[in-house]
């Protein structure tokens, strides 16, 4: 009986090893979060307040709350509970570490490959994930790139084993829209070689559009006849066909002013779901972006002017110029490993312009809106999936520590291979002698 | 004749002289922020002929000098990059893994709208480093901000000591072994060039030594070994007279290149990037070495895949002199920023994280007798914030170089290009993100093979 209760003690601590070999586990049941600063960016911010999560929902959130019998209760005095951040428009999960080919998954081979679905690549395990999630980013938009088309963006809850545990409920068709200025300064190019690759770039993007609805017709017509007739195996089409149709988005890449001007001229006839991303010169047009109701994902903050010429804070101040003219702005790192820096790229955008409340909305309500998931995400309502992490202050300042994060309702442990390696290193053992 | 050419000489020098002015400026009312000495609230700074003559409550301001009203506002020492690439022509002479014989010195290019950028970010002083590309790579060259200037010589930091860039890991190899299929391809290959190469720079030393022994003595009949730039500047860092920054990923390749500078006798040494610097902290702190690293860039590359952001915390927890730095014309923009991440990732005092943009730089670079804190004698290089500078809401306001403001951002023209090249076309570059900004490997990009 002794032995027996060694081997179970055994067992134990085989168990909590092998926990230990990503993260620990997150833990699903019911939280209230009590004594606590709601800040639900629908509803203004709720002092004193309790939130409880349960069934991986907000059940319930207000001054006047009873704690459910049995759930855990989470002292939340002092602290400021808040939405999940949304990254707009990252490579999280697809790519693992950049200089090596081999980890790289959000480049297929073609230049119209709308069939390739970032969904299935992303990976669960990735370490980059729990790095990320800890710092109050919940969910994010896994983008390919590389090419015209290449492919269909998903948007992720940054837990879960597969990607169906995964995704957040929706996808976009990517569009690089055709670039008429130079790529960078190692770009060699000619003006006139400039020239001739972006009249190129259109014309195969017109053939693949005019391509996409001939296809769509035929489809139409053959549903209406009801006939048993098939469409012909073609992945491309067919994963245009919903973006033709006006159901599905298509989140267009587009940064210099004469490319977004370019693009508004070109989907307005269309009749489609259009997202604009990066839109680094959207300041330029902002006017213009107002005008045609354009949504946009503007990012990175954190980076260049386009021009020499342009004032150095422009990019700092753009997600707020155009968000005052009118333009309904969500902000993206565009980043891989350190889409953490989200409330960061926010927090220069509120400095330079946007202000507070509206920075913090551009990477919560307004991506979640963006991505018609509002209902879902974005902010803290009765019936939203439970996407919440709680700070000890403001999540725009470097010096706010997150405390406790769920996600979709799971509490997820504050852990990263960072933090382990802080927990390892710090009075690391040996130390200078062994 | 002569005379002429005197006059023309005199009037030459005059010009250089003038382009790097110093100006005389009274800063007042700010909350300065000494990093050596405390914080002082409510108190004057006295620049004047480009030195800080004076901190204090209530100074007089002198006869035709600027005075800043710094009310509410934060005044500290002029943020320093211990590794940047921007105002430079070239950035690697990726021919040989060994070119000690280079310098970026002979690279500047005063023209640069980076230096304005980095200027509106609070940065006066920039260490404009050689590419990682050579085991050991060229020399380098400390530069003040001092923008509008088409005087290279002007942006020189004349007290500066000298340095030199080292690398080990991935880019020597690859660029080498891999590229040209010369030694290193492996990390085996860069210890054995720093060996064989300080190996021959102490022959050549003694050929030398004995030559100057000897050539005065009657009868001597040897001759003088062949002067060779390379060894002389290898022989130096063996004299000690110049600091070596070495470009670093991996804790065992750290760990190797200290066993070697304890073999050869070299002791400036001052690790940059250094992402895994974090395991080899006591050793780091043995030996007196210091680390440069980034806030959080990791993941671009494998060997820095096992990284973590609180690297500078432990660091500087076990006694390593750290600085943030950024190797990029973005990142230079808000070092301030990268310093704060300190504060998320281990809790560091104010003091301690800004000290990783002021002091440790300056140490790291040999000018701390100069800069990098604000005391009566050190130069007049200053920024001013309009909140504390490690809050996300703070704005870079005004940035002096030598009493010279540099910076205005309430007199901030929106074009600050020096000069503008008439056949440039109103041109867009497309947005690059994270460490696509990084110009470690710029004209060394070909020589990589997957």
């Amino acid at each position: 009986m002794k032995n027996f209760k060694y081997i179970f003690l055994g067992l134990i601590l085989l168990a909590a090893q092998l926990a230990e070999a990503q993260n620990a586990k997150g833990k699903t049941g019911t939280f209230a979060l009590t004594n606590a600063n709601l800040v639900t960016i629908t509803n203004g911010t709720i002092s004193n307040a309790t939130l409880i999560i349960a069934d991986g929902k907000i059940s319930a959130l207000g001054k006047d709350v009873t704690v459910p019998e049995g759930a855990e209760v989470i002292d939340c005095t002092g602290l400021s509970v808040y939405p999940g951040m949304i990254e707009g428009g990252s490579r999280l999960g697809l790519s693992e570490v950049g200089s090596d080919a081999r980890t790289r998954d959000y480049n297929e081979v073609g230049d119209v490959i709308p069939q390739m679905r970032a969904l299935t690549a992303v990976n669960p395990n990735s370490v980059l994930i729990p790095v990320t999630r800890i710092s109050g980013v919940t969910t994010a938009l896994a983008v390919p790139d590389g090419s015209l088309f290449p492919g269909t963006a998903a948007l992720v809850n940054l837990h879960g084993y597969t990607p169906d545990q995964m995704y957040a409920g929706f996808e976009a068709v990517v569009l690089n829209f055709p670039s008429t200025g130079k790529r960078g300064r190692w770009d060699s190019r000619s003006e006139e070689d400039i020239k001739k690759d972006a009249e190129k770039a259109l014309k195969q993007l017109n053939d693949a559009w005019d391509k996409a609805v001939a296809y769509y017709r035929i489809d139409s017509a053959i549903r209406v006849k009801d006939s048993k007739k098939e469409m012909q195996y073609y992945p491309e089409m067919e994963n245009l066909l919903p973006v033709v149709r006006g159901e599905k988005t298509l989140l267009v890449e587009v940064n210099a002013a004469d490319d977004i001007k370019a693009a508004i001229d070109w989907v307005a006839d269309k009749n489609i779901k259009v997202v604009f991303s990066g839109v680094s010169e959207g300041w330029r047009v902002a006017e213009k972006l107002a005008e045609a109701k354009i949504p946009v994902i503007a990012g990175p903050v954190l980076s260049i002017p386009n021009r020499e010429y342009d004032r150095y804070d422009r990019s700092y101040a753009n997600p707020g110029i155009m968000q005052k003219a009118g333009v309904k702005v969500a902000i993206k790192t565009a980043d891989t490993e350190n889409v953490r820096n989200l409330p960061y790229n926010a927090g220069f955008a509120a400095t330079y312009g946007m202000g507070k409340e509206e920075a913090l909305k551009a990477i919560t309500i307004v991506p979640a809106e963006i991505f018609e998931v509002a209902d879902q995400l974005g902010s803290l309502e009765k019936g939203k999936i439970a996407n919440v992490f709680v700070a000890d202050g403001d999540p725009f300042e470097t010096e706010t520590q997150v405390r406790h994060l769920f996600i979709q309702g799971w509490k997820i442990p504050l852990e990263s291979r960072q933090t382990k390696l802080y927990d390892e290193f710090l009075e690391r053992e040996p130390g200078l002698k062994k | 004749m002569k005379e002429y050419i005197a006059i023309v000489l005199l009037l030459l020098f005059s010009q250089a002289v003038q382009s790097q002015q110093k100006g005389t400026v009274l800063i007042k009312n700010g909350t300065v922020l000494t990093i050596t000495k405390g914080t002082m609230e409510a108190t004057d700074v006295l620049i004047k002929d480009g030195v800080i003559s004076k901190i204090g409550k209530g100074l007089s301001t002198p006869k035709g000098a600027q005075t800043i009203d710094a009310t509410g506002m934060y005044v500290m020492p002029g943020i320093i990059d211990a590794h940047s690439h921007i105002a430079l022509d070239a950035v690697n002479e990726a021919t040989s893994p060994v070119t000690a014989e280079v310098w970026t010195g002979d690279a500047i290019n005063p023209l640069d709208v980076s230096i304005y950028r980095a200027l509106a970010g609070g940065v006066t002083i920039s260490h404009a480093l050689h590419g990682s590309a050579n085991a050991i790579g060229g020399q380098s060259e400390t530069i003040k901000h001092r923008y509008g200037t088409v005087d290279p010589d002007a942006l020189r930091m004349k007290e500066a000591p000298r340095t030199i860039k080292f690398a080990l890991g991935e880019n020597p190899t690859r660029v080498h072994g891999g590229g040209n299929g010369i030694v290193p391809r492996t990390r085996m290959g860069v210890e054995a060039v720093f060996r064989s190469s300080f190996s021959e720079a102490r022959q050549y030393m003694k050929a030398w030594d004995e030559y100057n022994a000897g050539k005065s003595k009657k009868g001597y009949k040897g001759t003088a070994p062949q002067y060779d730039l390379r060894l002389e500047t290898l022989a130096d860092i063996l004299k000690g007279d110049i600091i070596v920054h070495c470009h670093s990923y991996r804790a065992d390749e750290i760990y190797m290149l200290m066993q070697v500078c304890k073999d050869f006798g070299i002791k400036k040494l001052v690790f940059q990037h250094v992402n895994e610097g974090f395991k080899v902290a006591p050793e780091l702190a043995e030996f007196g070495a210091m680390a440069s690293v980034f806030s959080d860039w990791w993941a671009y590359k494998f060997e820095v895949y096992y990284s973590t952001a609180y690297n500078a915390t432990i660091l500087h927890k076990n006694g390593v002199v750290t600085s943030i730095n950024s190797d990029s014309g973005e990142l230079i923009r808000h070092l301030y920023h990268e310093a704060a991440k300190t504060q998320k990732y281990g809790g560091l005092s104010d003091n301690d994280a800004l000290s990783m943009i002021t002091i440790n730089p300056a140490k790291q670079l040999g000018i701390e007798s100069r800069v990098g804190s604000i005391e009566e004698g050190k130069d007049g290089d200053i920024a001013i914030f309009k909140n504390h500078p490690l809050s996300i809401y703070t704005i870079p306001m005004m940035t002096i170089v030598d009493g010279v403001v540099e910076f205005d951002r309430e007199n901030d023209p929106d074009d600050m290009r020096i000069y503008v090249d008439p056949k440039e076309t109103i041109d867009v570059t497309l947005h690059g993100t994270g460490h696509a900004g990084d110009r470690c490997m710029q004209d060394a990009e070909f020589l990589f093979h997957e």
